[in-house]
């Protein structure tokens, strides 16, 4: 396939031997039971009637026949279990009436073979090359359904070869060596025409200006680039490593402002249709513009480098050492790969989330499980190395169900299957739990997938900081480098097309966890030594690979650099191949040279690989490249960072435009006549159905540090707002994390983006976390800002993370972006993802045995309502459902000021200790919220819709529908005993609350409403709604 | 930490991932736990008769991707099994929980030799396998367990388990026990099975629900859950429901420790 090519040509020396493993009869045989269930669930006509399944390895070295009936007597095979067998070639046999065989292609990383190859040597003192395959027999099939079966349950193309009969080469291929000869891209003479054509042909995805930019450095250089420099250009001015969008300069204009949205034109700072501005509290009430924000006569609005005037300006306005109020716990904000705050005293806790969309898209297994990879070394790479302790996941998917795939898209269900495998492949073996999560389902994610992996580090705040200087070693460790994943930062910012998958495959790769493990055990053992760390600096190799890591490090001193020292996996790469190569699992480190050896000797014992590449610091601040000696590259580190164009872009507010993109309602199934069918529906909508499937595939309990888990309750049974983890053993103290996602309301992103912030917050309050200790990260999942209605949207959202920081307090200290999600049919259909923007959120737990549940804890107590319901039902889950014709669809009305005032009262609540279980109503609304309560304690409760409290501002009657499944923000369910109630009601003194009901020992639900009649219904029945299955 | 305790070996390899929280169950018992990399055990095998306790953690031990346990198993067969024999001949009790239990199970340490008969010179082929659970799929959970009142294990003798408060997690793969019936049968006689899932929580398909065995002398325990995940109340999935009198007592996990270091402290 694509990447085979010349490097696999054959080489005659070695014998291949093949083994098969496979069960005793008798035994039984789980992964051939998987794929009739498998093809059984995707709805194939021929569906086998049995099936056993071989593992198959195929060996080549200078061994015997007996050395490798050793090898799969004491290595391959279990002698209680299972048989071996050394094969002959040419003796293909058919154990039933069909097979089919699965092999990796070349190139694509092969854990299974890299273990059986290290542990070959380590036991027999050999060295052999290993290729792992698995072969399928079946029963009650012909051989073209076997192959069906194959392509369409077992491989993918892009990755898997599938074979109809025992794969058996005669030989391996071998690579061929590489001869240097430099190549020149003369651009200095190209025409516009050209240079675009150059930009598109080389998958530089470089914009018109872009190329003119780089062309006019190279003439006044007064030669042409070579192409190792344009490369290095490209990966380094992708979308995906500058976020060139979110830091351009913005002109921005509303064309169509709905009625009571908030509006940046005017200057009004808040408002989703506010009562009274007074009450909002927030400093920039007043009609000025905030710095970096500049407004014309007609209205409009440019905004200079977005990103720093919006979501950082928050950020760097909270932490001003001027500001008397200023938070001093904030550590490390947007410059390094995570961002940090302090734990205690001693401790730093840091956070990162990335996105790995595209890769995930065309391979889910493998994207999914490089995107919790790359994530993973995002924390290892802050400071000095810090250790990960959790990891989260958040998924945007098509239904798995009914939604029409078009040419060149993976089936919804293919896709969460495998991205959920990928995350609990890699986490799992890193030994790092997924503690928090949500998946969201919505038709326009069919082609681009979203992919979210957070991971959350602790160091010694003395690690805080690392600083690379002159004549420090370039060192790189961890995995070799092969052709993989090259140009993966230029297709991360390129737009899907139907033929992409097969074009860009070598931009997507497997993972192998435990050559990162190692990589991390050796990397805490260097930095823990007793005379501090055996390195000054490091960075992850992600996008870009040594490209982005040497030149990030060596921005201000320079480095020389030999590429021809890189360990490689096979013959034949060139320079430029190896400078951005994006192979996995490698870090890059600046060592000072006196302890290059030290570090080297805990590198062994890790069976870590190390190498020497060069030496950071020239004189003239350049990154010069050197292949055996020669000269292959030469660049400016400023010009490389400084010298991206950012011209300024047209940002449209279109609010007409932008409800016109929102999906056509469900059919209502499932809705009423009664409240408590409607909320049987909504325990069953995808979004908030039990996710148990995917939470239990994870070790979400590894490292012994979890105190909130992700399912609490009888059974654990019920779905907890946020986890809480220790992340140092022996401290009181803990931590809370969560995420806010409130794509429903995407008809307006500002608006959006508060209440995702506010149930970000809200989760990690329910549990106990005290929100003046919170941290927050953006990332942006857009459609193309090409578009300027997009772009119009992505400002709003920038300007809500702002306001909404300023309110709450949380400064984000981490984003990242992902701003090309758009997918163009076959036939010139454009499918564009809503506006997606997660908030992931930690926050300090003072106390864990503190920590709140969300389960009921006893008959009696009362439940509490914190907050406001208004008649608005705009966003919710019940309008997503269908036959909701009469409700007024506006989105609710959002006030940080109040949301920031309620979080932090009910935070008092819960540390006084007076409330037993808390639950934010944000998906689905109340009744749902108190479903989920009700049966995660194993108790009933009897609730009175007319105490609600409602907006007052809300001129029209708040229906029962509207008490029970809005989805306002600021909203809480508190149970108390009714002892404590005073304590309750005099910490939520100011804000809306009431009594709604009581928990109660009769195991229904009792519901009453203002024009409703009694209605119960078992928490048997609501549980089943809510574990109705939703994948796997 | 006490630092006059009895020393406490927790192995590591590439992709061990369990060592922390056990050598923090170790120090909570009132050892003193040390992690020591395999290949240094390799190299200096005799540094294993400094401790007086012994934990093989969980985890991917070197991938394990060809069958959980088994290269790491197989090195140790050819290195370190002999000093790791003299250690339990000497009476060092070692656990072995998850990916411990799968590696010690290749390595020839479990169930090992019958009451009357030595340990091998040579590492005994593997008796007992623990394959893919029979759902097929990884699994975290807490499950309920039962501690045989006749076992020998002299971690788990003597612990009782209520509803409430028998419970292990465990979070595994390949966990299903499958050997000869006979085998299973002299198990069961010699109180060599040493917990076993409760019927009503028994996800993994195991015969005769058997969750954890120990060696003929009961110093080897290995097991699928993880008693070193529940050495604090915090970490029990229903922590905030239970009462003050519920949680007085000391978790399970911890009591398997505390029940070692202590038969460790009473032989000095």
């Amino acid at each position: 396939m694509a990447r085979a090519g010349n490097l696999y040509d054959s080489c005659p020396m070695t014998l291949v031997y093949r083994v098969e493993v496979r069960p005793k009869s008798g035994q039984s045989d789980p992964r051939a039971d998987a794929v009739i269930r498998q093809a059984t669930a995707l709805g194939l006509s021929a569906i086998p009637t049995a099936a056993q399944h071989s593992s198959v390895y195929l060996l080549a070295g200078d061994i015997s026949e007996v050395d490798v009936g050793r090898i799969a007597h004491e290595l391959l095979a279990d002698p209680v279990t299972q048989r071996a067998e050394v094969q002959h070639r040419g003796i293909a046999m058919h154990r039933l009436d069909a097979m089919v065989e699965i092999h990796p292609l070349p190139g694509v990383t092969d854990p299974a073979a890299e273990s059986v190859e290290s542990a070959v040597q380590a036991m027999f003192g050999t060295s052999v090359r290993v290729r792992t395959g698995d072969r399928y027999d079946l029963a009650g099939i012909n051989q073209l359904g076997a192959m069906t079966i194959g392509e369409r349950v077992l491989a993918n193309p892009v990755i898997h070869g599938v074979h109809a009969e025992p794969w058996h080469p005669a030989h391996f291929p071998a690579g061929h060596g590489y001869t240097m000869r430099i190549v020149e891209i003369p651009l200095r003479d190209l025409s516009d025409a050209a240079l675009e054509k150059l930009s598109r042909e080389a998958h530089l995805f470089l914009s018109l200006q872009e190329m003119q930019a780089i062309q006019a450095e190279y003439r006044r250089l007064g030669r042409e680039p070579r192409e190792i420099e344009l490369e290095t250009l490209a990966q380094t001015w992708s979308e995906h490593c500058v976020h060139k969008t979110l830091k351009s300069t913005v002109h921005y204009r509303e064309v169509n402002l709905g009625a009571g949205q908030y509006s940046l034109q005017s200057g009004k700072r808040l408002l989703n249709t506010l009562p009274s501005a007074a009450h909002t509290g927030t400093p920039h009430a007043s009609a000025t513009l905030r710095p970096g924000h500049t407004p014309a006569n007609d209205g409009s609005v440019t905004i200079k480098n977005l990103l720093k005037s919006t979501v950082a300006a928050g950020t760097f306005e909270l932490i001003d050492e001027h500001n008397p109020d200023r938070i001093d716990w904030c550590l490390s904000v947007f410059v390094d790969n995570s961002g940090v705050i302090a734990f205690d005293d001693h401790h730093a806790v840091c956070f990162k989330c990335e996105t790995h969309n595209r890769p995930s898209a065309i391979e889910p297994y493998g994207g999914a499980a490089t995107g919790i990879g790359g994530c993973i070394r995002d924390i290892m790479g802050t400071g000095l190395g810090a250790k990960p302790i959790a990891a989260t996941d958040v998924f945007c998917v098509a239904p798995l169900d009914g939604t029409d795939v078009p040419a060149g898209c993976l089936p919804p269900r293919r896709i969460l299957t495998q991205v959920v495998a990928g995350v609990r492949d890699y986490g799992n073996r890193m030994g790092i739990p997924t503690v928090n999560g949500a998946v969201w389902f919505d038709e326009r994610y069919v082609g681009n997938p979203l992919v979210y992996c957070g991971v959350i580090g602790v160091m010694p705040r003395t690690m805080v900081k690392g600083v690379t200087v002159r004549g420090d070693r370039i060192v790189a460790i961890g995995g070799r480098t092969g052709r993989d994943g090259i140009h993966g930062a230029t297709f991360s910012s390129a737009e899907v097309e139907h033929g992409h998958s097969s074009e860009f495959s070598h931009a997507v790769q497997i993972g192998n966890a435990i050559t990162e493990k190692k990589m991390l055990d050796a990397m805490l053992a260097a930095r823990d030594q007793p005379d501090g760390p055996l390195y000054s600096g490091t960075t992850d190799c992600g996008a870009g690979g040594f490209s982005s890591a040497v030149g990030e490090m060596g921005k201000d001193v320079g480095a020389t650099v030999n590429l021809e020292r890189a360990p490689v996996k096979y013959d034949g790469l060139s320079p430029t191949e190896i400078w951005i190569s994006e192979a996995q699992e490698r870090m890059v480190l600046s060592v000072p040279p006196a302890k290059l050896e030290r570090l080297r000797a805990v590198c062994i014992a890790h069976g870590v690989e190390l190498c020497d590449l060069g030496e950071f610091g020239t004189n003239d601040g350049m990154i010069r490249l050197y292949w055996h000696g020669t000269e292959v590259g030469a660049l400016d580190t400023h010009f490389l960072h400084e010298g991206v164009p950012m011209p300024t872009r047209e940002a449209v507010w279109d609010a007409a435009w932008s409800a016109s993109q929102l999906p056509a309602p469900g059919n209502g199934r499932g809705v009423g006549p009664r409240l408590l069918d409607t909320t049987c529906a909504l325990l069953s909508h995808p979004n908030i159905a039990s996710k148990e499937w995917i939470i239990r595939q994870y070790d979400h309990e590894v490292q012994g540090g979890s105190v909130i888990k992700p399912l609490v309750g009888v059974g654990s049974g019920g779905p907890s707002d946020a986890a809480v983890v220790h992340p140092v053993p022996g401290s009181r103290r803990a931590l809370a994390i969560s995420n806010g996602l409130a794509t429903g309301w995407s008809a307006d992103p500002y608006a959006m983006t508060l209440a995702a912030l506010d149930e970000c917050v809200r989760n990690m309050v329910c549990v106990g976390a005290d929100p003046t200790r919170m941290a927050v990260l953006d990332n942006f999942c857009w459609p193309s800002c090409d578009d300027p209605r997009n772009m119009g949207s992505l400002v709003r959202a920038a300007e809500a993370c702002y306001d909404g920081a300023m309110a709450y307090r949380t400064p984000f200290i981490s984003g990242k972006d992902s701003l090309k999600n758009q997918f163009r049919t076959q036939d010139g259909r454009l499918i564009m993802i809503p506006p997606t923007l997660l908030v992931s959120g930690f926050g300090i737990v003072p106390d864990a045995e503190r920590a709140c549940t969300m389960d009921l804890k006893s008959a009696e107590h009362v439940l509490v309502l914190v907050g406001t319901t208004g008649a608005r039902m705009g966003g919710s889950h019940r309008v997503m459902l269908g036959a909701c014709g009469h409700a007024d669809k506006r989105l609710p009305v959002v006030d940080p000021a109040r949301g920031a005032r309620t979080a932090r009262a009910v935070a008092a609540c819960i540390a006084h200790g007076a409330v037993r279980s808390a639950h934010d109503p944000s998906e689905g609304g109340l009744l749902p919220a108190i479903a989920e309560m009700c049966f995660a304690g194993g108790l009933g409760a009897r609730i009175d819709l007319s105490h609600v409290p409602v907006d007052t501002a809300a001129h029209a009657e708040v229906s029962d529908e509207c008490r029970a499944f809005a989805e306002d923000p600021h909203r809480y369910i508190l149970e108390v005993d009714v002892v404590h109630l005073p304590t309750v009601q005099a910490h939520l003194d100011g804000i809306a609350h009431a009594v709604i009901g009581t928990v109660t020992n009769s195991t229904t639900l009792e519901v009453v409403g203002i024009r409703t009649p009694h209605e119960s219904m078992s928490i048997d029945t609501l549980r089943a709604s809510w574990n109705a299955p939703t994948g796997g | 930490m006490s630092t006059d305790g009895p020393k406490a070996l927790v192995i590591t390899a590439a992709g061990i991932n369990c060592d922390l929280e056990l050598a923090q169950s170790f120090a909570a018992a009132g050892a003193v736990p040390e992690s020591v990399l395999l290949s240094e055990l390799i190299r200096n095998p005799s540094r294993i008769d400094n401790y007086r306790l012994i934990g093989l953690p969980g985890g991917f031990s070197f991938g394990d991707d060809i069958a959980a346990g088994r290269i790491m198993g197989a090195l140790m067969r050819r290195s370190i099994y002999p000093a790791l024999t003299a250690a339990i001949e000497r009476g060092v009790p070692m656990i072995c929980p998850c990916n411990g239990f799968q590696i010690a199970v290749q390595a020839g340490l479990l169930p090992g030799p019958s009451t009357d008969s030595a340990w091998p010179a040579n590492a005994a082929e593997p008796s007992i396998a623990l394959l893919q659970n029979s759902t097929g799929r990884f699994r975290d959970a807490w499950t309920r367990v039962e501690i045989p009142t006749d076992t020998r294990c002299i971690w788990t003798q003597g612990l009782e388990c209520d509803d409430v408060t028998g419970i292990l997690p465990s979070a595994h793969g390949e966990g299903r026990l499958v050997a000869d019936e006979a085998l299973l049968d002299a198990l069961e006689a010699n109180g060599q099975v040493a917990v076993r899932y409760h019927s009503a929580d028994h996800f993994n398909g195991s015969m005769r629900r058997i969750a954890g065995i120990c060696d003929a002398s009961g110093l080897v325990f290995g097991l699928m859950p993880h008693p070193e995940r529940f050495t604090r109340w915090t970490q029990h999935p229903r922590w905030t429901r239970l009462s003050a009198h519920q949680r007085a007592g000391e978790p399970l996990g911890l009591q398997m420790f505390r029940n070692a270091v202590e038969r460790v402290l009473v032989n000095a």
